[in-house]
């Protein structure tokens, strides 16, 4: 390889000159800055414009808790439901073939197409006063829309399809040998997914699931329609964010903001991690079969 | 392998894809997959959907073509046109960036260009308000020379650029990796320019991950909301987007208004969606090709 590019004339390379490079990166960082750390950076200034003191006592509001608790609450509900989901759909996406499989795959996609408010919508048109089950619902007295079922639905609606989409690719690239092996080998199904399966999508697993943990906290659209906006009971932390926002109450509104923020950079710190394990396995599970041969 | 075969063979009877069924726990992930699909996303869709079609063709059609509700859409797809154009030209450069060149901080920058996905939306349109308002870090220098940008429909384009940026370059990023250097070198040696190689070798590469992300892009502002609500002014005619129209009928209670109109949304994304599979099976075919 080095003997190769020794071989092209100087001129010719297949880079861009220094000068060109220089400027083409500057123009894409500032665009980042411009897009991307400043608006990251004002909300924690513009968080601790009070000092320490405005911001803690903004964090220690009752009605900031509730929506804290909440924000907790429906992550605690929609995760795990859609992990098990992206589990299973993938298991048989991955492993098996059957008719209408790409046209399964679109399906569970779907949730990403659709706009959060519409997602709030449809949940409004079957649960709410004069949905489909509005009659039924109030007779029981259960409350589902403007009540925290309706905002655990609408948010495992939006993150539907995270933990499934990572998985599906994952588990299709890697095939299912390993897995046929165990069951030659005498394993259970579950001991096959356990000891096999688990093991080799840990990586894409936690991907997946900390950016719905993101999503799940961060909803605003969906969440919205189906909140009711009652303060203290049905505010998540986005929602209380807007709350405090249009109260002109602004150090407030991003002092609550700060702590999404903050979920946001754990958020992407994890997953750079992960990417560079990920990566590490990948590379080292490259380089075993190309000593295989040497030493057979 | 023929061990595997001949296994599934004794247990399960002998089926056209009995090799592919050795596995256990079809049946079940299947069904579950369908139940909880069916329950989480499609009885519910199919609710709207219904609810459509009760509706006569003419209150259908004067729910969606007042003028106030016409307004909104053609702002809507217009300023998610714009943003994805911005973001298809920025996202090809911050890719190529971080794929050719190194510098200082490299890991930083790409780790960062995924928080718009990170970042919830409500937070993401307050800060780009307080950045952007007369008084913010960046509106205080432009509001001297006559320029508006928040509560403005600048203002919505702006956000939809944020959310829409990471569909680029996340897109475009692994094609231009997994690109051939033999190509370039082949073009360079054959008198190609720089320019010239990357017009007419490395762009038609990349064109059908960057039109998929333009469209991925462009499907995610067209159903934005809590980024733009903040910034947009909510202006009726001028600068209120699709979704708060919908929103805004809700609240009056207007549920066959709000349905009509988040069905043609609705339409629209299933469109968005085929488009984007297009596009990406034709990706496919590409990178297949080549390989």
């Amino acid at each position: 390889m080095s003997r190769d590019a020794a071989a092209i004339p100087r001129r010719v390379r297949t880079t861009e000159s220094p000068a060109v490079r220089w400027l083409l990166t500057a123009l894409a960082l500032g665009f980042m800055v411009l897009f991307l750390v400043l608006p990251l950076a004002a909300v924690f200034v513009e968080a601790l414009r009070g000092g320490w003191g405005a911001y803690a006592t903004a964090l220690r509001d009752p009605d900031a808790l509730a929506a804290v608790r909440l924000t907790l609450l429906t992550a605690a509900f929609a995760v795990p439901l859609n992990l098990v989901f992206g589990v299973a759909a993938a298991w048989c996406i991955a492993k098996f073939d059957f008719r209408g499989k790409s046209f399964l795959t679109t399906l569970i996609d779907l949730p990403f197409s659709v706009s959060p408010v519409v997602a709030g919508l449809i949940y409004v048109l079957v649960f709410g006063a004069q949905g489909w089950l509005g009659p039924w619902l109030a007779e029981h007295n259960i409350k589902i829309i403007f009540a925290v079922p309706g905002i655990v639905l609408a948010t495992v609606f939006v993150t539907f399809p995270f933990i499934a989409r990572e998985l599906i690719p994952l588990m299709q690239a890697q095939g299912s040998d390993e897995e046929q092996a165990a069951q030659v080998l005498g394993a259970s199904g579950w001991q096959t997914f356990w000891h096999v399966t688990l093991p080799n999508i840990k990586w894409g697993l936690i991907y997946g699931v900390i950016l719905c943990n993101a999503r799940a906290m961060g909803e605003f659209g969906a969440v919205s329609v189906v909140s009711g906006h009652i303060r203290g009971q049905t505010n998540t932390m986005p929602l209380h964010v807007e709350v405090l926002y249009n109260e002109y109450q602004g150090q407030a509104a991003f002092a609550v903001a700060s702590l999404l923020a903050l979920l946001a950079i754990v958020t992407l710190a994890i997953k750079s991690v992960v990417e560079w394990r990920h990566a590490r396995a990948l590379r080292a599970s490259t380089e075993l079969p190309v000593e295989a041969p040497i030493s057979a | 392998m023929t061990s595997a075969t001949l296994d599934a063979g004794l247990i399960a009877p002998p089926r056209r894809r009995a090799q592919r069924r050795v596995l256990p726990g079809f049946n079940l992930t299947l069904g579950y997959t369908l139940l909880y699909l069916g329950l989480i996303v499609l009885i519910p869709l199919s609710a709207l959907v219904l609810k459509t079609l009760s509706m006569s063709w003419a209150d259908f059609w004067a729910a969606i073509s007042a003028p106030r509700v016409l307004a909104s859409f053609r702002l809507t797809f217009g300023a998610s046109l714009i943003a994805a154009a911005v973001n298809a030209v920025a996202g090809l450069l911050v890719a190529w960036v971080l794929v050719r060149y190194d510098f200082p901080g490299k890991k930083i920058a790409d780790a960062l260009v995924d928080l718009p996905f990170a970042l919830p939306t409500a937070v993401a349109g307050i800060a780009l308000t307080a950045l952007l308002a007369g008084n913010g870090w960046i509106g205080q220098f432009l509001e001297p020379h006559g320029i508006q940008i928040a509560f403005q429909p600048a203002g919505i384009v702006v956000a939809l650029i944020f959310i829409g940026l990471p569909f680029v370059v996340r897109t475009v990023q692994p094609v231009l990796e997994d690109s051939e250097k033999e190509l370039e070198e082949a073009a360079a040696c054959l008198g190609a320019t720089r320019w010239q190689t990357f017009w007419r070798v490395i762009f038609p590469g990349v064109a059908p991950a960057l039109l998929t992300g333009f469209a991925m892009a462009f499907a995610r502002a067209v159903g934005e909301y809590g980024s733009v609500i903040f910034i947009a002014g909510n202006m009726p005619m001028v600068s209120e987007i699709t979704p708060l129209i919908i929103i805004g009928k809700l609240e009056q209670y207007d549920y066959a208004g709000a349905t009509a109109v988040a069905s043609v949304m609705l339409l629209i994304s299933f469109i968005l969606l085929l488009i984007i599979n297009a596009l990406q099976a034709w990706q496919r075919r590409r990178t297949g090709e080549s390989a």
